[in-house]
């Protein structure tokens, strides 16, 4: 089962004649994924691996029913086909472009919550539910994508596109294997938190502990350690923060652009600190998670 | 990034936003002339870009020009956090009779801007808010449309410090301007801290801070040509590039493939070739509790060219103390690991030296790791694949440097 997709799920792609998009639209389709059409203004009429290319959404969902947007135009016009996405009543866009300002991010998502839409970024990767389907592009060509990701019982969240493939790969190989895995983003302003994620993870049968991947800066994981002491969720947390030697460099960002320590909640000791209170297992090495994953459930009596 | 104060209150002219009179001087004589100039008691204000500034003396107060001359000497010549600064401002002291933090900010929680004020003012916001929360406001705003006008959030903000009559029109105005500022210029923090109240009911801006995020930049070009900032200064709080940083800063820009952001320099003997963002903060961190010294920082992303390796190669074993690397990443799905090894055996040989020898350990698991494979094993490098994770990677690689 997982979260956010299901074999049925029917999604576009915005910015589909882009180098990016086109390579990540080929591997999805070889994945198994139903992309039922690309936008790029100008271009419609064209077909790419042969989804057709249309100039607005609109045009789309006017002839099939469209779950979801993965948006991958330059950040400069990022905005704007995430509204049109948006309004054009499309419930679930994952933003895979980078460089995004916050306030413009802030916009998305505001525009979003208005219309009952659910953004995933900016700066992700995207959602994938082995053997179900990948709405993005994690995980590169179809063939390495089902090595890295195979389907299991842990849901995974994570700020990092890469080590998203890194860390379900470790628990596809622990004999544990992923039940949805997503790349929440690097930006300092994303649309879906760890937190935000939970319930949904809560509510799938098939996901029985739940694995995050976390970075220096931003107040998601004291959100995070927030939510898991006040719900008495059945599914055991375990938590990696990498980038801890940013506490020794305050004010100096690191790659993504959430990635800075400027104030305490952004410190890489406190966030570890904050989640093992509220008891979420932190990992000191990404080869312990697996192990650490399976005590967890142990522990749960699961 | 950052602006420095004299910046920062040119913002808030923009906006109407009252400050206290004053000019730059660069030596103590032009401090001496303003201050006789502004005439009665004056400020004299480090301007630096490193925080701390008051309690490190790079804020005095003078109350004759001649004072204002000795003052200015001693605070140009002043170092704060490893920063001198690239002026003095003189303004008039003002006295006031209450003082207010007010300040902008984004809320990774709410998903929104947010504006914080409280009645305590000239203490740091954050401890304000830890050790007083009673005493610190705050209001979430809009970024979209129409809705982006925030007079009333703002005049909610400052009733809820209890103010009301003319003061609190006076200071919602202030409060509305700088989250006008804040959204117009694409600011991550706008801060007046303190804002006073005079005698008369007058709310000046004592001090102010403003940080521009790094992705507005290319959105207000008009303003930073306005103060002169070039956009390869990168006004960081650790200060400009090293020659190191700014060489990788060079190999980067020169070759659209691949990219290899941040480089920083540090002081030890482990060079590292490393990525992508997130794994190679992991693998830093990895190297460093393995017990390495890293010579640098790296995150190479996207799909390197042989080039481009190749010459981040040359940078890293360039460094004087460096005579061995380590070349690592996360699983990559898009990235060529046979490029990137092609590169980095091209490098190490242009040098003079021997990969087998240099290159302690390759780990870039991912879609071309096989044709990478071959041509490492060619070379005699040790290379491993996904089933060795990072830590036991940087280990073997910690134990080749340091043993």
């Amino acid at each position: 089962m997982g979260i956010l997709v299901n074999e049925d799920f029917t999604f576009i792609v915005q910015g589909i004649t882009g180098r990016e998009a086109l390579n990540f639209t080929r591997e999805c389709l070889n994945y198994g994924s139903k992309i039922v059409g690309g936008v790029t203004p100008g271009r419609g009429g064209r077909e790419v691996y042969g989804v057709k290319v249309y100039d607005t959404v609109r045009e789309i969902v006017e002839q099939t029913r469209v779950d979801g947007s993965v948006i991958t135009v330059p950040y400069q016009f990022a905005p704007d086909a995430a509204f049109e996405a948006i309004e054009a009543g499309i419930k679930e866009i994952v933003i895979i472009t980078e460089g995004i300002q916050r306030k413009s991010a802030c916009e998305i998502i505001e525009f979003a919550d208005k219309h009952g839409a659910r953004v995933i970024g900016p700066n992700c990767l995207g959602v994938i539910t082995p053997g179900v389907c990948r709405f993005g592009s994690l995980g590169g060509p179809a063939e390495d994508c089902k090595k890295a990701f195979g389907p299991g019982c842990v849901g995974v969240m994570s700020r990092s596109g890469g080590m998203t493939t890194e860390i379900c790969n470790a628990l596809t190989t622990g004999g544990l294997g992923v039940s949805t895995a997503v790349s929440i983003g690097g930006d300092p302003v994303v649309g879906s938190s760890y937190s935000e994620l939970m319930p949904l993870f809560e509510a799938d049968p098939e996901t029985k502990a739940v694995v995050i991947y976390s970075e220096p800066g931003g107040p998601m994981e004291a959100q995070l350690a927030a939510w898991a002491k006040e719900n008495n969720s059945r599914l055991p947390i375990v938590a990696f923060v990498s980038g801890r030697f940013m506490d020794d460099m305050p004010g100096v960002s690191f790659g993504h652009a959430g990635t800075v320590v400027h104030r305490k909640v952004d410190s890489p000791a406190e966030k570890i600190r904050a989640m093992r209170a509220s008891g979420i297992a932190v990992a000191d090495d990404v080869g312990d998670i697996p192990k650490l994953v399976r005590e967890a459930i142990e522990a749960k009596g699961g | 990034m950052r602006f420095y104060e004299f910046e920062s209150k040119k913002v808030l002219a923009k906006y109407g936003i009252p400050f206290a009179e004053g000019e730059l001087a660069k030596t103590p004589e032009e401090a001496e002339k303003i201050a006789a100039d502004l005439g009665g008691p004056v400020a004299i204000k480090s301007q630096i870009l490193a925080s701390g500034r008051a309690a490190a003396g790079g804020v005095k107060f003078a109350g004759s020009p001649a004072e204002a001359k000795e003052q200015a000497a001693a605070i140009l010549a002043l170092e704060i956090n490893g920063q001198k600064p690239v002026a003095v401002r003189v303004e008039r002291k003002i006295d006031v009779k209450r003082e207010f933090a007010v300040q902008m900010t984004y809320d990774g929680v709410a998903k929104r801007p947010v504006m914080i004020a409280s009645d305590i003012g000239s203490k740091n916001l954050d401890d304000v808010a830890d050790e007083q929360p009673d005493r610190v406001q705050r209001r979430h705003f809009s970024t979209l449309g129409p809705m982006r006008n925030s007079v009333f959030r703002a005049k909610e903000l400052v009733r809820s410090l209890g103010l009301t009559g003319q003061p609190l029109n006076r200071m919602t105005q202030v409060v509305s301007r700088l989250a006008e500022a804040f959204l117009e210029y694409d600011l991550t923090t706008a801060e007046i801290n303190a804002l006073g109240e005079t005698e008369d009911g007058k709310f000046i801006a004592l001090d102010c801070y403003m940080d521009m995020e790094e992705e507005g930049r290319f959105r207000q070009q008009a303003l930073l040509e306005e103060f002169g900032i070039p956009s390869t200064e990168t006004r960081s709080v650790r200060g400009e590039p090293t020659p190191m940083e700014r060489e990788a800063h060079a190999i980067d820009a020169e070759d659209p493939r691949g990219l290899i952001s941040p480089f920083v320099e540090f002081d030890g003997n482990m060079g590292l070739v490393i990525g992508a963002g997130g794994g190679s903060l992991t693998i830093f961190d990895a190297v460093k509790r393995q017990g390495g010294n890293p010579a640098n920082y790296a995150a190479i992303g996207g799909n390197p060219s042989v080039g481009k390796a190749q010459r981040l190669t040359k940078l890293v074993l360039g460094k004087k103390g460096v005579d061995k690397i380590a070349v690592m990443s996360n699983v990559v799905s898009n990235t060529r690991a046979d490029l990137v090894a092609r590169g980095v055996i091209k490098g190490v040989l242009e040098m003079g030296l021997v990969p087998s020898e240099v290159i302690t350990i390759f780990r870039c698991p991912g879609a071309w790791e096989a044709d990478a494979f071959k041509i490492l094993e060619k070379y005699g490098v040790e290379y491993c694949d996904r089933t060795v994770s990072l830590s036991e990677a940087a280990k073997r690689a910690v134990a080749k440097v340091n043993g």
